[in-house]
């Protein structure tokens, strides 16, 4: 038994297209404890979402795990079948996607599938399910349940939505969701209430969250630690204060401050110069070698690994104690 | 009404732009959408027409060289008065004074000269540029439709010049824009508005298809080419924190209205409108002060159905009788600010900052 919830292992994504293999994930670690928040943050195609799918076992193909694993509560889930992973989806992993109009059966009312994932999971009776659907309707803050329950997905507005698919996520009490995205397509003023609303139900569950999003305010407002993703590697990883405060790899470093924030009125943004490398050529070395500011001779001969410095940890080779430079 | 448009057309040229001059004056500004069902159907069901009044009579100006900035949530109607002020929408009522002259609902010919000077980004840069065109060929197809340049080799000379000015290289012109990433369609977008040598830029949440550090880089550029061109901008954004960044002056919208025009220094450090409180108060805090957010009530009413009175009546705290029943008109603080809100006129609302404070003023927590 490990003592962490869920334990990814040097996991590796793999898509075979026609001009070769791309390797999407290389090599990502991290572990979730119990009732804890990881944030996952980074640019688009940084495989946020990727590592999230793969845990919950909802790896579009081509893609596949070419390497690594994934433990859940002890036991390995990345190898599993469909049925048997289907199991565990929604009763012991929960997911919230980005869009809660696509992520809702539009044909059906929202108490109907509700009562279908409880029923599914559980051995309620329909009656018992439903009545479980009205109480998850009223924590997650919909105002009328009783009338709302039988109501189809096109009724709600957009945050309404994502308060029925927080709800379905959360119907049986699993012991991690996984979150990619959530408040993206919200509108600022709804976005903040999604977030209290996950914050608060996560305490109150004990529900431990994989929250994916590119919006690094979102992460400081939730996140207890936070991974930040660069070109399919995990660039730094740590609890979310001293990641937000005192960033080490150049990366978040140019990421925390091209964010423009309110109050600070310098002239400029400090920008990363570039954009991420695409997947099928991703530099030797470390693969932020070309954008970053800091790269020595090392960073492009060799990739670095995570290392320890002061509680985070760091993929870069300014923190190499034994090396030859400083 | 043509002898004014062709004596401006004339008369106005970019070394006579004075700062600090206005440039585009909005009065009154309306349009209205007609959304009813079909002209049967409402017959048979004996319905009503619908009527979407996606701007509800705005007023603002906009000085030479400032960034304006328009920022709300969505369906507040800042992307419609963006398309009204290029002329993709006609008005319902009122006028858009560019320079003195009425530009509102202008056939395309007389639009023509001053089409010139008013370009537009937009927003998704994926969208917006001609997948089967040449980079050469989009952003010479201002250059050639306007005559700015004498010879085909000119044209040429002038895209490279362009595409030098935005960070991108001449030899880009060759390719086609799938070839691109996000950050540098949107560079593309910008040297295609840049190459009618136009004044005023409408830019259309011109960086939220784009990642931070890419946004970084463009806000950047969008600086320094205003700096180097004397472009004026009229900005328009969801994000708080780029608006902030960007702009002299904010104008707040909610469905329809300006809730409040500020300054940009005095609308972040002293917002009024209770609108304007609540959308500060709904930004993630990077700086994890640990400040208590105000739990923010309701959502945005259906448009087409807005409440009486002050439309943000059902969501405010302060809300009284005559909120609900009388439009509140913006009217100046004093300091440069214009707010429309009963409450700030009759002085019942509490002046507190929010910004940098965990306090939340008395009954905003509620």
């Amino acid at each position: 038994m490990s003592k962490h919830l869920l334990e990814v292992k040097n996991l590796r994504i793999e898509f075979p297209t026609r001009k070769g293999l791309l390797t999407a994930i290389d090599d990502v670690s991290f572990h979730i404890d119990e009732g804890e928040v990881l944030g996952v943050v980074g640019e688009s195609g940084a495989g946020k979402s990727l590592t999230g799918a793969a845990i919950i076992g909802l790896l579009e193909p081509p893609g596949r795990v070419a390497g690594g694993e994934i433990v859940m509560n002890g036991r390995r889930i990345d190898n599993l079948g469909y049925e048997e992973m289907r199991k565990i989806r929604g009763r012991e992993i929960g997911a919230i996607f980005q869009d809660p109009l696509t992520s809702l059966n539009p044909l059906y009312t929202v108490g109907r599938q509700l009562t279908e994932t409880i029923m599914t999971h559980t051995d309620m009776t329909p009656t018992k399910a439903r009545e479980r659907a009205v109480e998850l309707l009223t924590e997650v803050g919909i105002p009328a349940p009783e009338k709302r329950v039988d109501q189809y997905p096109h009724q709600f507005s957009g945050g309404m939505r994502q308060r029925v698919v927080i709800a379905l996520a959360l119907c049986v009490n699993p012991k991690l969701v996984v979150a990619d995205e959530p408040t993206t397509a919200l509108d600022v003023s709804i976005q903040a209430q999604i977030i209290a609303l996950l914050k608060k139900l996560c305490r109150d569950h004990g529900t431990a969250v994989m929250l994916v999003t590119h919006d690094m305010g979102v992460i400081a407002e939730t996140a207890d630690r936070v991974a930040v993703m660069y070109a399919g590697r995990i660039a730094e990883i740590g609890p979310v204060r001293q990641v937000v405060k005192q960033a080490k790899h150049p990366y978040t470093e140019g990421l925390m401050g091209s964010i423009p924030v309110i109050g600070h009125t310098d002239e400029k943004l400090r920008q990363i110069e570039g954009s991420m490398p695409r997947l099928t050529n991703i530099p030797t070395g470390c693969a932020f070698n070309p954008r970053c500011p800091k790269a020595f001779d090392r960073c492009f001969k060799e990739r670095p690994d995570p290392i320890d410095v002061d509680g985070t940890e760091v993929a870069c080779w300014l923190y190499d104690k034994e090396a030859a430079h400083v | 009404m043509s002898e004014t448009a062709t004596a401006t057309h004339e008369t106005a040229t970019h070394d006579e732009l004075k700062p600090g001059v206005p440039i585009l004056e909005v009065k009154g500004l309306k349009r209205y959408f007609d959304v009813s069902a079909p002209w049967l159907n409402r017959v048979l069901e004996g319905q009503p027409k619908q009527i979407l009044k996606a701007v509800d009579g705005i007023d603002f100006e906009i000085k030479a060289g400032e960034t304006f900035s328009l920022v709300g949530e969505s369906g507040c109607g800042k992307s419609t008065v963006a398309k009204l002020i290029v002329g993709l929408h006609g008005p319902s009522s009122g006028s858009i004074e560019f320079e003195g002259m009425d530009i509102a609902g202008r056939s395309r010919k007389e639009m023509a000269p001053i089409r010139r000077r008013l370009q537009m980004i937009f927003q998704d840069p994926y969208a917006s540029l001609n997948p089967r065109w040449k980079v050469r060929d989009i952003i010479a197809e201002p250059i050639r439709a306007f005559d700015l340049a004498d010879s085909p080799d000119e044209v040429l000379e002038r895209v490279g010049q362009l595409l030098t000015q935005v960070g991108l290289s001449p030899a880009d012109g060759e390719k086609y824009p799938h070839e691109f990433s996000g950050g540098q369609r949107q560079r593309l977008s910008i040297a295609r508005a840049l190459a009618s040598e136009p004044d005023f830029l409408v830019c259309d949440e011109p960086t939220s298809a784009l990642d931070v550090s890419v946004q970084a880089q463009i806000l950047n550029l969008m600086r320094d080419l205003q700096k180097e061109l004397g472009l004026t901008y009229l900005f328009i954004s969801h994000n708080l924190a780029v608006v902030c960044h960007v702009s002299d002056r904010v104008g707040v919208m909610y469905l329809g209205r300006l809730a409040e025009v500020a300054p940009s220094d005095i609308l972040f450090s002293k917002p009024r409108h209770p609108y304007t409180r609540l959308l500060l108060d709904t930004i993630p805090d990077l700086e994890m002060s640990g400040r208590d957010r105000m739990p923010v009530a309701g959502e945005v009413p259906n448009p087409i159905n807005p409440p009486s009175g002050c439309a943000f009546h059902p969501r405010c705290p302060f809300a009284d009788d005559r909120c609900m029943s009388e439009r509140p008109e913006p009217k100046p603080t004093g300091d440069g600010a214009l707010v429309a809100c009963h409450g700030i006129e009759e002085g019942r609302i509490p002046d507190a900052p929010i910004i940098g404070k965990p306090a939340v003023p008395e009954g905003l927590g509620a």
